[in-house]
């Protein structure tokens, strides 16, 4: 017993040693990533630490550290408010139709682009289709302020046809349409190259196999191209499902204004508003930024979990 | 593949080109109007209602006017520095960390590898990286705005797969020739990295380009503001800033022009450089998407 124990004690030290020689023989691929260890120890990982202030009245005379510890105030503070409910809800709600609604539009243009057998026209669609991604959300968002303007394209064409003129980014109920719209026009050919790429990936003989059985066309668009791109779809969808409670804050941020602001307010804009809004409370936003993402690790374990046994395929 | 000339194909191939077309045209029209708008004379700008296929009364003065605007002259430049300093920054650390979490025999891969990934899931969010940003003097400095973003993870795990795609022998004979690997990486490595460079230099680029956020909450001096940050003002806020009073002032007939004048000069440079990488793109993308 006792000389087992001194033997693997032993190997312990040894292995520790060589362990060591190993980490000084890599020595210069350690120096060499030293700048990206420092970006994410100062801009990642240091920030990390400042979640403790989740759990404090952050006073600014006293700093981080010299705040008073309240316990999960702040979070029984956000829980029992009445925004905690309306801002859950248009998390959701907004993340769900996007996802509703942006996830299969790439795909359905992939798939009519390719039926399409001149690669000319094929090629100037997915080009011009691209280039909404390459605008800033603040064009994007200004254009669609103008266009859909009481006086903008969208009601003159309304007016044309009798129909009366809506003010459809000052109304409420048109909030989450016209946040999934302008999505949508945004990515639909961006997000679609995955696809296409993944098509081409396609066995070509596969489809002439299916023409000698008779085939038709939309037989083999499901059961050929479809299928085909099925694991690139579910590896997709499941990252969008780890995202359904994180609506970036940009977008909401530039779309919002006061008459809509109980449609459009989400967990990351109520972040940012609550840090730096007229009255900054940055202990209470931090505890509501933690919140959300304890939720998001949540679900994208359990999108994981789900899609591996299903589909056996996931992110890890 | 040829396809029988039925009655049903026809059908179906003369739908699928109209909805294309459709699809293509909502996507290019919004930008295209903004050009028309941009040198159209303002009464039959106004006349048009948001319907334009061709410049009416041209006129150049919307974007004289443009240039001549200090602030937006001053945000031009600036974004310009934001975007070639901020993408060579990320490119560097990018391709020496992805070179370094692709070396296969790496004894702390495992861990470096989660070190970087974990970013992606858990953060401080935004309170905590404003204190660091204070505490470390990085507020209202340019180079602040470059550092907080110096590195994104999802393209650094893309730029480590392509890397571990490189086959090993290239290395080992160069290393048998007796090669360090700072050698190794900017005398094989990078030469091989073409098409990933030009993806993740594409996607820096972009970004830099686009960016407001981050500006808005860590530059308070104005003369540090991208021009993003001014197009906001003037499409959005319709805040009356030096900005739009400069136009306001003596130039009120033009100014619905200018304002379309501004989103083309802040859009279409950045439309060009996509065209440059096109050739790499699927490669690129296609990578990125298999799992890291």
């Amino acid at each position: 017993m006792r000389r087992q124990k001194i033997e693997s004690s032993k190997t312990k030290k040894e292995r520790l040693r060589t362990f060591g020689k190993n980490i000084y023989r890599e020595r210069a691929l350690y120096i060499l990533f030293l700048p990206v260890l420092l970006y994410y120890l100062i801009f990642a990982y240091l920030p990390l630490g400042g979640i403790i202030l989740a759990f404090k009245r952050y006073s600014p005379a006293l700093g981080i550290f010299g705040s008073q510890w309240i316990g999960f105030d702040n979070f029984i503070k956000f829980f029992s408010s009445y925004n905690f409910g309306k801002v859950l809800w248009n998390t959701v709600r907004i993340s769900i139709c996007s996802i509703a609604f942006n996830f299969p539009a790439p795909i359905i243009l992939a798939l009519l682009l390719n039926e399409i057998r001149c690669t000319a026209f094929k090629k100037t669609v997915q080009t011009l289709t691209y280039l909404p991604h390459f605008i800033s959300l603040v064009v994007a968002v200004g254009l669609l302020t103008d266009f859909f303007s009481r006086t903008g394209l969208v009601n003159n064409i309304r007016a044309s046809m009798g129909l009366e003129r809506i003010a459809f980014m000052m109304e409420e109920n048109y909030f989450t349409p016209m946040y999934v719209m302008s999505g949508i026009w945004q990515q639909i050919g961006w997000g679609s190259i995955i696809y296409i790429a993944a098509i081409s990936g396609i066995d070509q003989e596969l489809y002439e196999a299916a023409d000698i059985d008779g085939a038709g066309r939309f037989q083999k668009m499901y059961h050929i191209t479809l299928s085909g791109i099925m694991p690139t779809i579910t590896v997709l969808f499941i990252m969008q499902l780890g995202k359904v409670m994180s609506v970036g804050y940009e977008k909401i941020i530039l779309m919002s204004n006061d008459l809509v602001l109980s449609k459009s307010e989400v967990i990351s804009s109520y972040v940012y508003k609550l840090g730096f809004g007229t009255y900054p409370d940055y202990g209470y936003s931090t505890a509501v930024n933690v919140f959300n993402m304890v939720v998001n690790v949540t679900i994208l374990c359990i999108a994981n979990k789900f899609s591996r046994k299903v589909n056996e395929t996931s992110l890890w | 593949m040829k396809r029988k000339l039925t009655v049903g194909n026809v059908i179906f191939d003369t739908f699928n080109v109209i909805v294309l077309l459709f699809i293509a045209l909502i996507c290019l029209y919004p930008i295209y109007y903004c050009m028309v708008a941009s040198l159209s004379d303002p009464t039959a700008l106004a006349a048009a209602g948001g319907f334009m296929l061709w410049p009416k009364g041209i006129q150049f003065g919307a974007y004289k006017s443009v240039f001549a605007n200090h602030e937006i002259f001053s945000g031009y430049l600036n974004t310009f520095f934001y975007v070639i300093a901020g993408t060579l920054l990320n490119l560097f650390l990018t391709l020496i960390g992805a070179y370094v979490l692709s070396r296969q025999k790496l004894t702390l891969k495992r861990f470096l590898n989660l070190f970087v990934t974990l970013t992606m899931f858990i953060s401080g969010g935004m309170i905590p990286l404003y204190l660091v940003m204070k505490g470390l003097n990085l507020l209202d400095a340019r180079v602040g705005i470059i550092l907080v973003t110096a590195v994104n993870t999802y393209n650094l795990i893309m730029a480590r797969t392509y890397f571990s795609t490189i086959p090993q022998s290239l290395e080992e004979a160069a290393r048998v020739d007796g090669a360090g690997e700072i050698r190794i990486l900017f005398e094989i490595m990078i030469p091989l990295a073409g098409p990933i460079i030009a993806v993740l230099g594409l996607y820096y680029a972009v970004s830099h380009w686009n960016s407001w956020f981050n500006e808005m909450i860590y530059l308070s001096d104005r003369g540090k503001y991208p021009i993003q940050l001014f197009l906001r003002e003037i499409l959005i806020l319709n805040e009356v800033s030096a900005a739009s009073q400069d136009f306001a002032a003596d130039k009120m007939p033009l100014a619905e022009s200018i304002k379309y004048a501004t989103i083309v000069v802040a859009t279409v440079p950045i439309l060009f450089v996509y065209p440059f990488v096109q050739k790499h793109f699927v490669k690129g993308v296609m990578v990125g998407a298999v799992k890291g």
